[in-house]
């Protein structure tokens, strides 16, 4: 029987999703499934990794019979996952002894505190690449090996496993207790504050700073490279690629190229720039991280900037002001004027991202006038996302020592007209959107197929690349200044608002 | 002729209730204020629901008036709402077909474009988005046309412009070509809107079958066309799936 489909599984933050895609990159059937979000206490944010498994037994094949298409006719499955989750499990049972830790949870806040105080604090972002921050993995098994019951003797003896979801989904996939495979990739790996980024291996300095035992880790493999034959779900199957979904967004919008770089535009936005062999250190608020790594070949890294709040302010203005009842609606309101009105909004709901990285910023709304309509706003809520966008750009272009020449842009957001030209207009580069929106899908299944020859190298997966849309700047510089000038204004505005608690240093 | 429809006189009269006083009331509230059976009252709910007139509170199981209602009087689909909604399947469409996509909805009397795909050979294409083209000489504003009372309504007065010598033009030509549009339920323009181009479309559906924009491609008449002049079956085909598809995704239940 030929083989004729490659497989994707993006395990997200909300949901579990398989994709069939054909030789040419075109999707061929689509299943989801959402899993619960738990969250036991303020602050906390928990994922059933059982759940998260049924759900894949349950869509993936759903997906083959979809398409009418047997485990036989499915070249290789990749899987794109949410970064930095962690899951530990039994050996033995593969049961896991504690609920997946969201990165969005904050429980080890008082634990990173006290390890940045520490005077050996620096060999952190020295050795991976990372700010000592909550979401990273790495604090997380230390909090667990604290709060759970015997659980560092087990971990020593190597009777509990630490695993990504990739690494949790990969396992269960080759046979769990019965011989499954306890492998990461080298991007899910960046993300651990465990892993050297140089050596793509983990590091005994960072092992022992955070307090992990080696014994409880993954082997670390190439991002493309066959890790096993699935035993279970998709019996037969070669498991050939796990990434990142951010990286794996990268390798689905083909920047393979030393400074291409593309921007997915959900709740929050993630800016990855390829820049090549070499890892760049960041000197304006940037995480060093690795891109990806196709089989025995050097890794290619990234620089990433993580926009905390771009579709969540529309969301925000949907649900808690009322104004638009579809998130679309954005832009219809937002032309009904020809401009801001002198009107910006900062959204540092939970403070700001990069570059800035204040945690302590809150929003505003500033040069509220009695003119002020609701287009107005809802100009100001999408022109937030343009300049927090600019702001990232400017900052790689410093660090990368490369201007940035096209945005390559996916995401829901791409579908507002007036917001891909404003950005396009703002960073004075062309934004281009491609054919197929699902590029952390694609890319996960472009890594796999590439990994067993099903493609046969990256630039035939460029000539799959297609421009669906492409906005070109329009706005004239003096403009584009005086309103990054203004907005500049407006996001100092936002900072030093929380002040610390009395008492408290 | 026949008598007044009772379910739409009692779906009526639940939208009048709900209008009422506090405007949430439950199921029992709802079938005894008009004298109906639970399993009638419910029915009738629940098509309310689904085309947007009535809204149930998940956490008290209570009905009231829906936004689609209140905003009757305005546009029945934002049309940045229906790009949204589209644009997975557009891609698609440009996919399997090899030509440029476009969506658009009736605009006094012209073609609005709402969406725009180019055409996946990455050759240079500008963004139409926003423009406005002729309802008479495209496919996509023959399904308008064909589909739209008010579209059909604004072009009534004056004689339509003529692009090529195959420009439809006539009214007595353009009613048997919208006769066939409704017939076949696709439309397209060979020549019409400038020699060499051709295009195929077909509509977009939402609840009750009600068309709230047309989906087409186009490009050069001889990739589009057979040899004998007429839109090729298979790109017909792509273009009508695609429609179809965000019709049921818009809520069009039988399209």
């Amino acid at each position: 029987m030929t083989q004729r489909y490659v497989m994707s599984i993006d395990q997200g933050t909300t949901s579990t999703r398989c994709i069939l895609f054909d030789w040419r990159g075109r999707l061929v059937s689509v299943t989801q499934r959402e899993h619960r979000q738990r969250f036991p206490r303020p602050g906390w944010v928990e994922h059933d990794p059982v759940e998260i498994w049924r759900n894949l037994e349950r869509i993936a094949p759903e997906a083959l019979a979809h398409a009418g298409v047997g485990p036989g006719e499915v070249a290789a499955v990749g899987i794109a996952n949410q970064r930095e989750t962690t899951v530990l499990w039994d050996r033995r049972t593969g049961v896991p002894v504690a609920p997946a830790v969201v990165w969005q949870d904050t429980r080890t806040a008082a634990l990173v505190e006290e390890l940045s105080r520490r005077p050996d604090a620096h060999v952190v972002r020295e050795r991976c690449g990372l700010p000592l921050a909550t979401y990273f993995s790495a604090p997380t098994v230390r909090w667990l090996l604290d709060h759970v019951d015997g659980l560092r003797e087990r971990a020593e003896r190597g009777e509990v496993l630490f695993g990504t979801m990739e690494s949790w989904l990969i396992w269960n996939l080759t046979g769990g207790p019965d011989g499954g495979v306890h492998v990461t990739d080298v991007t899910n790996a960046s993300r651990t504050l465990l892993m050297n980024l140089r050596d793509l291996d983990w590091d005994p300095v960072l092992l022992d700073f955070f307090g992990v035992p080696r014994a409880m880790l993954p082997r670390i493999r190439p991002s493309s490279q066959t890790y096993g034959t699935a035993k279970r779900v998709l019996p037969g199957v070669r498991i050939s690629a796990a990434l990142g979904d951010q990286q794996a967004a990268l390798f689905g919008q083909t920047c393979f190229r030393r400074g291409e770089a593309k921007c997915t535009y959900g709740t929050g936005a993630f800016l990855l720039l390829n820049t090549g062999a070499e890892p760049v250190a960041s000197t304006h608020g940037l995480l060093t991280t690795v891109g990806y790594q196709i089989g025995d070949q050097p890794a290619v890294y990234a620089l990433e900037g993580s926009i905390a709040v771009t579709g969540a302010l529309v969301q925000w203005f949907r649900d808690q002001l009322g104004i638009i009842s579809t998130a679309p609606e954005i832009e219809t309101l937002a032309r009904t004027v020809d401009d801001n009105g002198g009107c910006y909004i900062v959204p540092a709901f939970s403070g700001l991202f990069a570059p800035h990285w204040r945690s302590e910023a809150r929003g505003v709304i500033v040069g509220l006038t009695s003119y002020i309509t609701k287009g107005h706003l809802a100009r100001a809520v999408l022109e937030a996302t343009g300049w927090q966008t600019r702001e990232v750009v400017d900052a790689m272009n410093a660090d990368a020592g490369i201007a940035l020449t096209t945005l390559k842009v996916d995401g829901g957001m791409t579908s507002d007209n007036l917001l891909m030209q404003f950005i396009a207009d703002v960073l004075d580069v062309p934004v281009v959107r491609p054919m197929v929106a699902e590029t952390v899908s694609l890319g996960a299944a472009y890594a796999a197929g590439l990994a067993v020859g099903y493609w046969p190298d990256l630039e035939g997966l460029r000539r799959n690349w297609h421009r669906a849309a492409q906005w070109t700047p329009a706005m004239d510089r003096k403009r584009r200044e005086e309103e990054y000038d203004n907005w500049r204004r407006a996001v100092e505005r936002a900072f030093d608002w929380v002040r610390p608690a009395a008492g408290s240093s | 002729m026949p008598g007044p429809v009772q379910s739409i006189e009692r779906a009526a009269a639940i939208l009048r209730l709900l209008a009422q006083g506090s405007g949430r009331l439950g199921l029992t509230e709802i079938a005894n204020s008009l004298g109906l059976a639970r399993g009638t009252a419910h029915g009738i709910l629940r098509t309310l629901q689904l085309v947007g007139f009535v809204e149930q509170d998940k956490a008290t199981g209570k009905y009231q008036l829906g936004a689609a209602l209140l905003h009757l009087g305005t546009s029945y689909l934002d049309v940045n709402e229906l790009r949204s909604r589209a644009i997975n399947w557009a891609d698609a469409l440009a996919a399997r077909s090899g030509e440029a996509v476009r969506i658009g909805t009736h605009l006094q009397g012209r073609v609005l474009v709402v969406h725009h795909v180019f055409r996946p050979d990455d050759s240079l294409q500008t963004l139409d988005v926003g423009m406005l083209l002729p309802l008479h000489a495209t496919a996509i504003g023959k399904v308008l046309l064909a589909y739209d009372a008010n579209a059909a309504a604004a072009v009534q007065e004056g004689e339509p412009e003529r692009f090529t010598r195959r420009t439809v033009r006539t009214r007595k030509e353009m009613s048997r070509v919208l006769a066939t549009v409704r017939e076949h339920g696709w439309a397209s323009d060979v020549d019409e809107a400038g020699p060499g181009e051709a295009g195929v479309a077909a509509p977009i559906r939402g609840y009750g079958g009600l068309v709230v924009g047309a989906m087409g491609i186009s490009g050069a008449t001889e990739r589009i066309c057979d040899p004998g002049g007429r839109p090729r079956p298979e790109l017909v085909g792509y273009v009508r799936d695609a429609a179809r598809a965000v019709s049921r995704d818009l809520g069009a239940a039988r399209w």
